[in-house]
């Protein structure tokens, strides 16, 4: 339709005609309104886009002035990180270590906690109870990281080194455990969302032919918001991955191959912070590693990000 | 078998309560609270060993609540409360030492919507058994039961695709071998046809019929056709001034069809108010 039609109502609709009118003369202006307000949620959707694009821009320009220095099978495969002591070398496995055992110990603690947890709050706790735990969770998830940090290095890792003497202050366990507890509220608020989605119908399906109400959560409740427990599981080890603050006070920064949680180590994250407060220069070799393990560390955040997306796509149940 | 020797030991008979061999079931002034909500008020009624009990009535008259109270389903709802009771072959379901769980191993359900777990199609079946932990061949158990509710010939050979794959008439036949896996002696079947078209509607009034040789069922529904094709008894609830659902007659379906000692039920059958 042309902008200047008009739809005339029939005599004896007053009331449409007035309206009619009226809406003629907000056309053109709602015409404008309407442009505006378009381009102005567009222009907000795309700051985080494109901060995103030029967060991975940066990085790998930057990683590639390393990498025409290291090859990136050496990168990869070395086991020695010695950047800044001679003679150098840029193995990143122990940092990539160092992040995985953290994360492991996080994540023994987050996942069996953090499950019976949301089973409890969706199956167990009475409305009111509910009412009053999930904002306690919230909560836990607002404190900043690096109040975990002291907490784990001023008070879980003396508790620890009363259990286990030979324990060194800086250790892989206390912010492995700390970080688990951390990120337990994601992990619960996100299956609960889960199971708390799972028809009322299901369950009294369950109750009907004698079903207890533990046997309701395990077999109908918990398999059947499977997929959002498992997204909530690879978004929690993801942030766990990423987590920087606590890992640099609490795990130590001695880059070690190993899997022995009582040893000092340095996560991928803790090894960019100390790079970055020290005097390298920048745009030197050493300097640019930060750019190398970041590029990484991006790398393995997006997959575990990607595969939580694509678990929930492709196991999401229809009830 | 097994199992219903196990329990009848441990459902106590009531003291002092006779109970002729002809019924099954009974309330015996049963009233329903949500909170200080009245729902149904002093009922009492006797549900006959292997016929179909229809309960009819206008919409908020209770029908569903008093089902749920026959399998104590109302226990999962938040500040409900029962008094009277409802008797068993001779125990009182209510009674503190009686086991819910145990008691809906006994009386069955099927619901207003198909409700198949998102499992695969012998998963279904096998759910009660594996729960109340049967010990025999779960393969034959899950046949006898598809059998039982006529779906056997259609799914025989996908027992292993998920049960969501179904028809909606399909998902509730398998609801209804679901239920009959464990052998309840009750089925209690909450408007079964009501999300269904007609040709499956019609197929699961055929099963009502041949499953009453061996089961008891009780059945509500807002279709009169329905409640005069399958049923052999009627029961007509109404609310009354206090919103709470109230008996007022049970008879043999034919009478009521065709001669309800009631004003009421005449009105109501005849379609004068729903």
């Amino acid at each position: 339709m042309a902008s200047g039609d008009i739809l005339h109502p029939s005599s004896g609709f007053e009331t449409a005609e007035i309206l009619a009118t009226e809406r003629r003369k907000r056309r053109r202006r709602t015409k404008i309104q309407g442009k505006l307000v378009k381009w102005f949620f567009i222009s907000c959707a795309l700051v985080s886009v494109l901060t995103t694009i030029g967060i991975v821009v940066s990085l790998i320009v930057q990683a590639w002035d390393f990498f025409i220095e290291v090859s990136v099978w050496e990168f990869i495969t070395g086991t020695r990180w010695t950047p800044l002591l001679k003679p150098q070398s840029f193995g990143v496995l122990p940092l990539v270590v160092g992040t995985l055992l953290v994360s492991s110990l996080a994540a023994a603690v987050a996942l069996p906690v953090g499950l019976a947890t949301a089973v409890y709050m969706a199956e167990y706790a009475p409305e009111k109870l509910r009412r009053i735990i999930k904002p306690v969770l919230e909560v836990l998830a607002g404190i900043p990281t690096v109040v975990y940090g002291y907490f784990a290095l001023t008070f879980v890792t003396p508790l620890l080194q009363g259990v286990i003497p030979n324990l060194i202050v800086f250790n892989a366990l206390s912010a492995g455990l700390v970080m688990g507890i951390m990120i337990i509220p994601m992990i619960s608020s996100l299956s609960e969302d889960a199971m708390i989605a799972v028809p009322r119908s299901l369950r009294e399906a369950a109750y009907a032919l004698g079903a207890t109400k533990f046997e309701v959560a395990r077999k109908v409740v918990v398999p059947a918001a499977l997929s959002g427990i498992v997204a909530a599981f690879i978004l929690g080890i993801s942030r766990a991955i990423g987590e920087t603050m606590l890992v640099t006070i609490a795990a130590g920064s001695t880059p070690r191959m190993t899997f022995n949680p009582i040893e000092g180590i340095q996560a991928m994250t803790a090894f960019i912070v100390q790079l970055s407060l020290g005097e390298t220069p920048h745009g030197s070799l050493e300097y640019n590693t930060i750019f190398a393990v970041g590029i990484l560390l991006f790398a393995m955040t997006l997959l575990m990000n990607l595969l939580g997306f694509w678990v929930v796509r492709r196991w999401r149940m229809k009830y | 078998m097994v199992q219903s020797q196990q329990e009848s030991e441990t459902l106590e008979p009531v003291a002092g309560q006779s109970q002729s061999d002809e019924n099954v079931l009974a309330a015996r002034n049963l009233s329903v609270w949500y909170g200080n909500f009245r729902a149904v008020r002093d009922i009492n009624l006797d549900v006959k060993r292997n016929s179909v009990l229809a309960l009819i009535g206008p919409s908020g008259c209770g029908k569903s609540t008093l089902l749920r109270c026959f399998n104590r389903m109302n226990d999962l709802v938040l500040n409900s409360r029962v008094e009277g009771q409802i008797i068993y072959n001779g125990t009182d379901l209510y009674a503190p030492s009686t086991d819910s769980t145990e008691v809906r191993a006994r009386v069955g359900m099927v619901f207003q919507k198909p409700n198949p777990f998102p499992k695969t199609i012998f998963e279904n079946v096998a759910f009660g058994l594996r729960v109340n932990g049967f010990k025999g061949n779960l393969q034959e158990a899950v046949e006898r039961s598809l059998r039982q509710s006529a779906l056997w010939e259609e799914v025989k050979d996908r027992l292993n695709s998920s049960a969501l794959e179904l028809s909606g008439g399909q998902q509730q036949r398998l609801c209804i071998a679901r239920a009959l896996a464990v052998e309840p002696e009750v089925i209690l079947m909450d408007e079964p046809c009501s999300a269904l078209d007609p040709v499956a509607t019609l197929a699961i009034e055929d099963l009502i019929r041949q499953l009453v040789a061996k089961y008891t069922i009780i059945i509500v529904t807002h279709n009169m056709q329905q409640a005069a094709r399958v049923s052999h008894e009627t029961a007509f609830l109404m609310v009354g001034e206090d919103r709470a659902g109230y008996l007022v007659e049970m008879d043999a379906t034919d009478k009521i069809f065709t001669n309800p000692s009631h004003e009421q039920t005449e009105a109501y059958i005849t379609g004068r108010f729903s």
